[in-house]
């Protein structure tokens, strides 16, 4: 699951598939990562009216749940684009010519970081570090690394990410 | 007969086609007629020349690379032997152990990876694995602590704090539920040792956790993998699987009466995380935040419980100090730095990949010797050693030698190992922004100095490259930085100070003003 989170069959928010999933998880000493991770595989991003699922389920309040997925960088809000692409913007890909690239990104998809195209088909986002840092400048694509970019391959990543 | 063929998996070169050289060497082979096996390993760390497959020989392996799919139909011909093929002079570089570049290498920790196949539990034993599991079994958890001690193992992910000595702490109290943290959230830009161990070795990691488990009175590890490493997490899951099936770890560890079991746990995206107190709090389903020390991880560490908490490489190294002994490693390095460092040089570096090495070897050495200065032609101007918290070196301080000490003296850190090359492109002040840019988006929050210190350096420096009072902000700065580097509550907010104040140290000429600070030294 982990390799894969990008999943284009992502389902709808259901909070009985959601009241499930909890349960695989609820048993497991310091369950709440592990859980967050399997609800945002199966929808996407974390629905909100998971919180309190999750809270009865584990006994923390609400608020410590919602204060765990705004944590962390990876737990979405809402659901991304059909494809995600990350850039990575940590010294390495700087030194390696990442920063034009990031301007390329944004400039043909006309989105900022960390924003999804209008038309739904892209999600552009910073990475710090994808541990690439000798074939740099790296990118992921839908959980796919890509290293060595250039102007032109990122070019050809754009487009299949504009699918 | 059958042509054995090695091809990696790891992440990096997968990145860069391994995947689709595999797919096309043995579509190659079918139209070819020629019967492969094909053997996915782990890369031998010469990163510049993946994808880089290597062919077995009487003599030996013999490495092709950089391979593109479309060099498959002609390589197979060459290593058959046809004559002299253009890949046979262009891409070989003929035996593996051979090539200068890995040739002059020290590998201890490294000494498999590249070689094994990273799923099977079988060939990693072929290749030596499990001795030092075998010794620490016979040796009993006081000498083996004892071992690890000797050996002047400090611990490889920064801190360089002993390793024994935490161990030493954890064994001393009372038996109880103990656990064993791995700490592979390898967040550094210019690190992948750790990614590349577990990608390419994981049994050692493995091994090395399990001698900890004997060693303390564990029962129960976990090894906490950042979400960026999709191929560790399922090279790691793969081979705890493995490890179980083979005894290795499980409820009878070698056949013992020792009983200890290994859980991946994936982060989500949290820089911070890398520090162990943070990671433990994630581990526990909590925010990342910094816990303040004392308590001791050893005596309060996951839900409460005594727990050693290493990185990567340095349970990656108990196996070989095990099963050897203390002196065999402790012989390799210089002053308090013992052993091998498995230093990796990135960014702009034309050689760039896994050096693994006695301390000891010049900064220059590293970035002009082997990492060959830069692919992009241009002159070396500024190394970053030890990842986003670390110093920006100048040339003039390239005869600064690979030790933790050496490095600490002129306030830099040697930190994972990480060295990323810049040419005479960077901009210096730029550099500085960026890395209290990257404390502000990655603070957990807990403490002042970090939480606001961040920003407002962003702002200040800013101020500074817009020529605003730039005297007096050079001055707000310098003050920050101070508070934040003796104010933090860990070395996020208190190591960022290392590379604003070394791009301001040695590079002011980039920050517009005359170079003041070199001057009033």
């Amino acid at each position: 699951m982990h390799q894969d989170r990008y999943n284009p069959n992502q389902a709808p928010w259901d909070p009985q598939i959601a009241q499930a999933r909890i349960r695989e998880f609820a048993h497991r000493e310091g369950a709440l990562l592990p859980m967050l991770h399997a609800l945002q595989a199966e929808f996407g991003y974390i629905d909100q009216a998971a919180e309190p699922l999750i809270a009865d389920a584990l006994n923390i309040t609400r608020a410590e749940v919602h204060g765990v997925v705004t944590f962390y960088h990876d737990f979405r809000h809402q659901p991304a684009g059909r494809h995600v692409l990350k850039l990575c913007r940590a010294e390495a890909c700087q030194a390696a010519g990442g920063d034009p690239l990031a301007q390329q990104a944004e400039a043909r998809l006309g989105i900022a970081m960390g924003t999804t195209a209008a038309d739904g088909s892209v999600t552009l986002e910073p990475v710090y570090c994808l541990g690439l840092c000798a074939t740099a400048p790296s990118a992921m694509l839908d959980g796919r690394v890509v290293g060595r970019l250039d102007e032109k391959r990122l070019d050809a990543l754009l487009t299949e990410a504009q699918q | 007969m059958t042509l054995r063929l090695f091809i990696p998996r790891d992440a990096a070169a997968v990145s860069v086609g391994a995947d689709e050289v595999a797919t096309a060497i043995g579509a190659a082979a079918a139209r070819q007629n020629v019967a492969v096996e094909i053997v996915r390993t782990g890369s031998r760390g010469l990163l510049w020349l993946e994808p880089m497959i290597e062919v077995a020989t009487p003599a030996g392996r013999v490495a092709y690379g950089p391979v593109e799919p479309g060099d498959a139909e002609g390589l197979l011909a060459a290593v058959r032997g046809d004559g002299a093929h253009k890949l046979r002079q262009g891409l070989s570089q003929g035996l593996t152990e051979e090539i200068p570049w890995l040739k002059r290498q020290t590998r201890l920790t490294f000494a498999r990876c590249g070689i094994v196949d990273p799923r099977s539990a079988a060939d990693y034993r072929a290749h030596g694995g499990g001795k030092g599991l075998e010794r620490a079994l016979a040796l009993g958890p006081a000498a083996v602590i004892e071992d690890v001690l000797q050996s002047g193992l400090r611990g490889r992910g920064g801190a360089g704090f002993p390793t024994g000595i935490k161990w030493r702490t954890v064994a001393q109290t009372p038996p109880q539920q103990k656990y064993i943290v791995c700490n592979a959230d390898e967040g550094d830009s210019g690190t992948f040792a750790d990614r590349m161990i577990m990608e390419g070795d994981p049994f050692v990691l493995i091994e090395g956790m399990a001698i900890a488990g004997i060693a303390v009175g564990a029962t129960k590890g976990y090894i906490y993998i950042r979400s960026e490493y999709p191929h560790a997490v399922a090279a790691m899951e793969a081979a705890i699987a493995a490890a179980r099936a083979d005894g290795l770890i499980g409820p009878q560890v070698g056949g013992s009466t020792y009983a200890f079991d290994l859980e991946v746990r994936v982060g989500a995206g949290a820089y911070v995380c890398g520090e162990e107190t943070s990671l433990l709090d994630s581990l526990e389903g909590k925010r990342g935040q910094v816990r303040a020390k004392p308590p001791l991880p050893a005596h309060h560490g996951l839900f409460g419980r005594p727990t050693v908490i290493n990185n990567v490489l340095s349970f990656a190294s108990v196996p070989i100090i095990v099963d050897r002994g203390a002196a065999f490693y402790r012989d390799f390095g210089m002053g308090r730095s013992r052993g091998t460092m498995p230093i990796q040089l990135a960014g702009a570096a034309k050689y760039g990949g896994l050096y693994e090495t006695a301390f000891g070897i010049t900064l220059g050495e590293l970035v002009d010797d082997v990492g060959g200065g830069t692919w992009t032609g241009r002159p070396v101007r500024a190394v970053q050693v030890g990842g986003p918290l670390g110093a920006y070196f100048p040339r003039a301080l390239f005869d600064t030698p690979f030790d933790y000490e050496a490095f600490a003296a002129r306030d830099g850190l040697i930190g994972h190992g990480g060295i990323v090359v810049f040419d005479d492109t960077v901009d210096m002040a730029k550099q500085a922004r960026f890395a209290m840019e990257f404390c502000s988006i990655e603070s957990c929050g807990k403490c002042t100095p970090c939480r606001i210190g961040s920003p407002r350096g962003v702002e200040t420096i800013d101020r500074i490259i817009h020529d605003e009072n730039r005297a007096a902000n050079i001055a707000v700065l310098e003050d920050l930085c101070n508070t934040m580097k003796f104010g933090s509550l860990c070395a996020l907010g208190g190591f960022t100070p290392y590379p604003v104040m070394s791009a301001l140290t040695h590079f002011p000429e980039d920050f517009g003003a005359r170079p003041r600070l070199q001057a009033a030294e």
